[in-house]
């Protein structure tokens, strides 16, 4: 990404689950970390948030979910993302996601899985040096 | 003996230094180093608390508490498939439970069928039952008595549907409405403002609550219509003194509905019951378990002019607080269940359900939803707090803070009359914007070391014991779906659109909306296509997005 520009990330919850509170806390702890929080909101599906991410020209792509259907709905919008040729697009991820499932999910791209217990400065400190390379 | 200056010093004493933070509880009150007999000067022991089982209910509702009958038992009987869940019930009651809480899959909580395209990786999610269509409630409460085991569905929008399949089983199997117990949480107020499993606007889903409440009032007077919950509102980050006045003025929300529906007071508010978190304070619990009665039942005689006193008692379910559990050195969630629990207890609880300690990280395993059954027998059983009533009466802390705890809910009340009532402070974010600051006020104290979470941001460890977690089984959606297919094709067509007609019908129109989907789900229809149906008429509710 161009320096000087603010980080521009879409946070999304993917799923029928409505479980905000993580959500929430991690999009108000970017937005006052100085970047640009875009929230898609609830109930989303992988091509809205697909879709949502290239017409924000967004630089990363913040999933949460603590439904247990992240191995449904991450490859998914991994798959959309390079059908629309936006794989340069970072997506990380959190929630409720047990430790023999981070491997595969970061094996189709995935940057990193924040899981709970996940201080938010470690979210910032992340996209700051990943976002800046 | 200088008095004042002992004080004092007591008060300035410090052993931990969290700046303005130091000794504040869940709910940002300071708590002072002693409290005496000046805390509760102005307490009339008489009115104020009263005696147990007598108005206004401080001491509890029962005159024998749990001398005569410990609480009730309640633990999760849910699992992805009906005849799953049914064996687990089966289980949890062999092995003590008193009573059962079933959690809807994300699907069904949705009001989507199995094989809606948007049900796809989610169908048995979370521990949930997922249940399309009277077939499956036939399965979940095959062998269980719908007169004797009181289940508690955790189910809110699509409550009246689920009512339906209830009902309709237990016509079925010759079993009386009149004798049919349990509990539909059946609260769609606190949706909006926290759980958010919404379909429709505010008022027609208000209008389904009704409809529901009449329902029960006519035809199963042991059935609980309405839970009001205060549990998710804490659960999304609204603090204790927030969750008792949001949930409480939800409830005098419904009493007003119920009235306005031509019902009167005493008809349906003795039906009315509560669900309240157990956090991890552990005196700021008991003072809100006790403030809630209190509250309750001075409003309900003063404001509602309830004549009945079971009107005015407030009866509640609690649950161990899933927010506070670690992911980090899970087990260590055993500890923090057992205080909650007991905490609970001592303030006074119907019901309780205890948390797995491995549920920060997944759905629980056999052993450790057991190990939480056994924490409330121990409770129970070998603690001896059950043989005395309401032990904490009269100690200057717990009454003082359960004045404050009251003082403070009125502030509250007055800021949602101030915004119109609840439906319209919840259009205008106020709840959203309440809860999300908590939230986040909550974590910026647990990263800045300002709130102590043990294994965490104190004695953490980098190397993490592994617990075995509960596999998910991943056959069973593809048969849950091929199981639906067939059902909806060996069913009467015409039938099915028939009574789909007839609930467009009723839901343009103002009659109960009942009789309707009891035909409906006897006729095999399903609820996604009940639900899909009242879409179309009611309209779908978006919220603005608030953090």
């Amino acid at each position: 990404m161009s320096r000087g520009r603010k980080k521009r990330i879409l946070i999304a919850k993917p799923g029928l689950d409505g479980h905000d509170r993580g959500v929430k806390v991690v999009a108000r702890a970017l937005r006052n970390a100085g970047m640009e929080v875009i929230y898609a909101g609830l109930h989303q599906t992988p091509l809205q948030i697909v879709s949502a991410a290239i017409d924000e020209d967004v630089d990363a792509i913040g999933l949460s979910i603590l439904s247990g259907a992240h191995n449904t709905i991450f490859p998914k919008i991994m798959s959309f993302l390079k059908d629309r040729g936006a794989s340069d697009i970072l997506v990380f991820g959190g929630g409720t996601i047990p430790k023999k499932d981070l491997e595969n999910l970061k094996s189709l791209g995935i940057g990193e899985i924040f899981t709970t217990g996940t201080d938010t400065r470690a979210i910032i400190d992340y996209l700051n040096t990943t976002l800046e390379r | 003996m200088n008095n004042q200056k002992d004080r004092e010093t007591i008060e300035s004493g410090h052993r931990r230094s969290n700046g303005e933070d130091s000794f504040k509880n869940l709910s940002g009150f300071k708590i002072k180093a002693l409290y005496g007999p000046e805390d509760i000067s102005h307490l009339n022991p008489e009115t104020d608390l009263g005696l147990p089982g007598e108005y206004p209910f401080t001491r509890g509702i029962h005159k024998t508490m749990y001398r005569e009958r410990p609480w009730t038992i309640r633990q999760l009987g849910s699992l992805d498939s009906p005849s799953r869940a049914n064996e687990r019930i089966r289980q949890l009651l062999k092995m003590g439970a008193t009573g059962i809480s079933l959690c809807l899959d994300m699907p069904t909580i949705m009001g989507k069928d199995s094989d809606d395209p948007l049900a796809e990786g989610e169908v048995g999610s979370c521990g949930g039952v997922a249940i399309d269509s009277i077939e499956d409630m036939r399965n979940l409460m095959e062998g269980i008595s719908l007169d004797e085991i009181s289940i508690n569905f955790v189910s809110n929008s699509q409550s009246a549907v689920l009512l339906a399949m209830f009902v309709a089983v237990a016509e079925e199997r010759g079993v009386p409405l009149e004798k049919l117990t349990g509990t539909m949480q059946n609260d769609i107020l606190k949706e909006y403002q926290a759980q958010k499993s919404y379909y429709f606007p505010p008022r027609p889903s208000m209008r389904l609550t009704m409809d529901t409440l009449s329902f029960c009032n006519k035809f199963l007077p042991r059935f609980n219509p309405i839970s009001i919950s205060g549990y998710h509102l804490a659960s999304a980050g609204a603090t204790p003194v927030q969750e008792l006045a949001f949930t409480l003025a939800n409830g005098f929300t419904y009493v007003e509905e119920g009235i306005r529906a031509g019902l009167s007071v005493d008809s349906f508010a003795p039906r009315l019951s509560f669900f309240f978190k157990a956090h991890n304070d552990f005196f700021e619990n008991i003072a809100k378990f006790r403030a809630a009665r209190r509250i309750w039942a001075k409003t309900m005689r003063e404001r509602f002019g309830a004549k009945d006193r079971r009107s005015c008692i407030l009866r509640m379910h609690a649950q161990t607080s899933g927010s506070s559990l670690t992911a980090h050195q899970a087990e260590n969630n055993i500890i923090r269940v057992t205080t909650q629990a007991l905490s609970a207890v001592l303030g006074g609880t119907q019901s309780l359900h205890t948390n797995a300690f491995d549920e920060a990280v997944s759905i629980p395993t056999a052993r450790s939803e057991k190990l939480a059954l056994r924490t409330q027998q121990i409770i129970a059983g070998e603690s001896g707090v059950i043989n005395t009533i309401d032990p904490l009466a009269g100690s200057y802390y717990v009454e003082a803070l359960t004045d404050q705890m009251e003082t403070e809910c009125y502030k509250y009340f007055n800021e949602i009359e101030n915004l119109g009532g609840v439906i319209s402070a919840i259009e205008k974010g106020y709840y959203a914007r309440i809860i999300a600051d908590s939230a986040f006020r909550y974590q910026e104290k647990i990263e800045k070391g300002k709130r102590t979470v043990v294994g965490l941001n104190e004695f953490f460890e980098e190397e993490e014991i592994d617990i075995q977690l509960r596999e998910a089984d991943p056959g069973f959606e593809d048969e849950k779906v091929s199981g639906l297919t067939d059902f909806k094709k060996n069913r009467d067509h015409a039938l099915v659109k028939a009574c789909l007609n007839d609930i467009r019908d009723v839901s343009q129109g103002s009659d109960n909306i009942m009789p309707a989907l009891i035909k409906a789900v006897k006729s095999c229809v399903t609820l996604g296509e009940i639900i899909g149906v009242m879409k179309e008429v009611f309209g779908e509710y978006r919220e603005d997005y608030i953090y």
